[in-house]
């Protein structure tokens, strides 16, 4: 397979990934909104855009936050240049180019999403119509993974794309708890506090892992429990080390195919090493914020190996 | 409903009655009700439009991508008049490729006489690294498209040979596959010859082509300009059915002395490159330097037999308009034989003679530049005005050399599905012809491509125009 259709793989499934997720984190945003008064909207916006990392273009535009400017801005401002929108452009483009290493049921997936959106997000997206619309655009992933699932050769393209899938759902999820320790609570005397516990109510649903979670643990919420269960717990699709047990599956695949192994295989062992017994007693005692953040640019590290390794653009 | 006045009509005789070729579907027509032939016709663009068959139009921000119009009436060809098609095809592609081989040697058609001498000295296309190099298989135009135009039952002619980069092959299949899944009861009671083994045909066929140092399975991968080029779908297509590799420029380089891709694994070498960019941009070191598009180094290559580059550099030459007015004397020079399918009469404009008898007649005259292609630049006399046939009038007079005008035939008409029934509208047919070392291939069926507006002659895709599927009958 030649290096720039990986790579094509490689970021139309990252970038697919990061479409879903945004449109995931919207919803816990909208569902916070609904359930707070004005002035700690505001805030929860200003969490969701920054989450979305997309403060820059949003207050280069704007100077206060409310719901539907924030979620517009998201979901199809022609000046982000991150919009879902933009995304979903983006993994078409890639899906151009990488046209004839996947299947044409996915190929046909990926377009018709592309349609889908261009036709919902081409007007401004007021109150009535934004919760079906994020819908829309998770049931767009949905598509494309069962497309993908059904209809695609195991070959290397294959683990390529779910490379992209696994590395952007880890980074995802790392960032989305970050922005919740960090960002949300409005002092720390509110931990604990009913606030506290409605946000982390929010951002399990934001990676719909609120039925699990209280399946898991009999309805309680806590925050060392829902770290616990996003960070380490690998039955969870959507949990740090699910995506690691998975991206390491897809690496090992591909160094096999290869006949050897790369800088990511080397990257991915030492993080396992890392990963392997630890407790959320000991990410606490490093400090949420200190652990993902060095999640987070291992995840970079080990991006930049496989394309390194595979020779995407060089 | 019959034919516009004193045009050949492909579904009926002057009289009304129906063509013997489309009796079949004729009477499976009269059982449809039209309200459901409209919506089939609603659901054929949606399904074009979801497989993303489309084609880009440069400079427009908004449509970039575009669908090119199907009309789902077939345009049908009985067994008899295809075989007598198909043999005046191989002569002409023959003597074609006989002809680029001699004009790239020893020249004796022009020291015969039978051509000038400036058609090849003053044609951009001629490329003197070319000049003693023989392609792998002696092969210059592998993929060649003979557009053709009729005047009546028995009249085929020949409008434009495309021997450089003929495209729409990806149409001609996608129109069957549409077809196919609106009406398959049509093809259970029409004997209809398949075209989707295109694709393997072709990479059979540019295997066959490929040189001496490669392998058993010669590696063969098609070259495309990328994502923002018009025919980029077509490109992606034709790597994906037959099973090769879809690579840019910057995917390739000379690695040992071959030309070479990147892949995962490292660099692997090409055999046979299919390649949909133009001679200027193929290589920086030999052509135009400031192209990305191709690969420094790959003329070196080819030169010393590391590679088969499909259609060979230099045979645009053989494209040209002027060359074109010569191909009966080229057809009877290489086979010795008179040519099987005319030209259209053609006016060389850089004839004095020719030229006043164009300048006189000039409203009743189509004239092209020699180097034109698309549909541009052209003048079609019936259809102008004053104004816009003096305009043209001045450039012939500045640069005669650049044009030739043919008489405004009489195309054939074919019906198309409008809101109000079928309506006449004049067609073109582009059949594709593969040549390997030993086989001329042509496969049965080709584009047919549709002025859908009534009573234009005009049935290129960038300018307005729609395709339709062509189906050569079986006896």
């Amino acid at each position: 397979m030649l290096g720039r259709t990986a790579n094509g793989l490689f970021w139309m499934f990252r970038y697919l990934e990061r479409a879903e997720n945004t449109a995931r984190l919207l919803d816990a945003g909208l569902r916070m909104a609904l359930t707070r008064d004005l002035v700690t909207a505001e805030e929860e916006w200003r969490s969701v855009i920054a989450t979305s990392g997309q403060r820059a273009s949003y207050e280069a535009k704007h100077g206060t936050y409310t719901g539907m400017q924030a979620w517009n801005h998201i979901l199809r401002d022609k000046d982000n240049p991150s919009s879902i929108l933009a995304m979903f452009g983006l993994v078409r483009q890639n899906a151009r180019l990488a046209r004839n290493a996947i299947s044409g049921e996915l190929w046909e997936a990926i377009n018709e999403n592309w349609l889908v959106m261009k036709d919902q997000l081409a007007r401004p997206v007021g109150e009535n119509r934004v919760l079906d619309i994020v819908a829309t655009i998770r049931r767009a992933g949905t598509l494309a993974h069962g497309a993908m699932a059904g209809s695609m050769l195991r070959d290397e393209g294959y683990h390529f794309a779910r490379a992209g899938t696994f590395l952007e759902r880890a980074d995802s999820i790392a960032r989305i708890l970050d922005i919740k320790y960090y960002l949300l609570l409005p002092s720390l005397s509110y931990v604990g506090s009913s606030l506290d516990t409605g946000q982390w109510d929010q951002v399990l649903r934001s990676v719909s892992g609120d039925r699990a979670f209280r399946w898991l643990n009999a309805g309680q919420i806590d925050a060392r429990g829902i770290c616990e269960f996003l960070i380490l717990d690998d039955r969870f699709p959507r949990s740090l080390a699910f995506c690691h047990s998975a991206l390491r599956e897809t690496l090992t695949a591909l160094a096999r195919l290869h006949g050897h192994e790369g800088q990511s295989n080397a990257l991915m062992r030492d993080s396992d090493t890392h990963l392997t017994g630890l407790t959320i007693e000991e990410v606490f005692d490093q400090g949420l914020h200190e652990f993902l953040v060095e999640f987070v640019s291992t995840n970079s590290a080990i991006a930049n190996a496989i394309a390194d390794d595979y020779r995407f653009l060089s | 409903m019959s034919g516009s006045a004193g045009n050949f009509d492909e579904m009926h005789n002057a009289d009304g009655t129906v063509r013997e070729a489309y009796a079949s579907y004729c009477s499976w027509f009269d059982e449809q009700k039209t309200a459901l032939l409209k919506r089939k016709h609603g659901e054929a663009e949606t399904n074009f439009r979801k497989t993303g068959i489309t084609f880009n139009v440069y400079g427009e921000d908004e449509a970039e991508e575009r669908l090119i119009p199907f009309d789902m009436v077939p345009r049908v060809i009985t067994a008899a008049e295809w075989r007598k098609l198909t043999r005046g095809i191989e002569q002409r592609v023959s003597a074609l490729n006989a002809f680029m081989h001699d004009l790239y040697h020893r020249q004796e058609i022009i020291r015969a006489g039978r051509i000038p001498e400036r058609l090849f000295r003053d044609n951009a296309a001629w490329l003197p690294n070319m000049v003693g190099f023989t392609p792998p298989g002696g092969v210059y135009t592998h993929i060649v498209g003979i557009d053709l135009v009729r005047t009546g039952p028995d009249e085929f002619f020949v409008l434009e040979d495309n021997a450089r980069t003929p495209s729409g092959v990806s149409y001609m299949l996608e129109n069957r596959e549409t077809m196919m899944a609106m009406f398959p009861e049509l093809f259970m009671r029409m004997p209809v010859e398949a075209v989707s083994d295109y694709p393997r045909r072709l990479a059979k066929s540019l295997a066959a082509c490929a040189p001496k140092c490669a392998q058993d399975k010669p590696v063969v991968a098609v070259l495309t300009p990328g994502i923002y080029n018009s025919a980029y779908f077509e490109h992606a297509f034709l790597a994906d059915q037959m099973g090769a590799e879809l690579v840019e420029g910057s995917d390739l380089r000379v690695v040992d002395g071959r030309v070479a891709m990147r892949t995962t694994a490292g660099y692997q070498p090409v055999d046979v490159l299919y390649r949909r960019v133009d001679d200027d941009f193929l290589d920086p070191l030999t052509f135009n330097e400031d192209s990305v598009l191709g690969v420094p180094g790959i003329m070196d290559v080819y030169r010393a037999g590391g590679i088969t580059i499909a259609n060979a550099p230099g045979t645009g030459v053989a494209d040209d308009k002027a060359i074109y007015s010569f191909m009966p004397e080229i057809v009877e020079f290489y086979t010795g034989e008179k040519p099987l399918l005319p030209n259209v009469e053609t006016h060389r404009c850089a004839d004095p003679d020719e030229l006043k008898y164009v300048l006189d007649n000039l409203a009743e005259l189509v004239v092209k530049e020699v180097h034109g292609s698309g549909g541009y630049g052209m003048l079609i006399g019936p259809t102008s005005s004053k104004k816009e046939i003096e305009e043209f009038r001045r450039k012939i007079v500045a640069h005669p050399e650049n044009y030739i005008a043919q008489p405004t035939l009489s195309l054939s008409t074919c019906p198309i599905f409008t809101k109000k029934g079928l309506a006449p509208r004049h067609v073109d047919l582009r059949p594709f012809v593969l040549v390997s070392p030993d086989k001329i291939d042509i496969t049965p069926g080709g584009l047919t491509r549709v002025a859908l507006r009534e009573g234009s002659l005009v049935v290129n895709s960038s300018q307005g125009g729609g395709t339709k599927d062509t189906w050569v009958l079986k006896d």
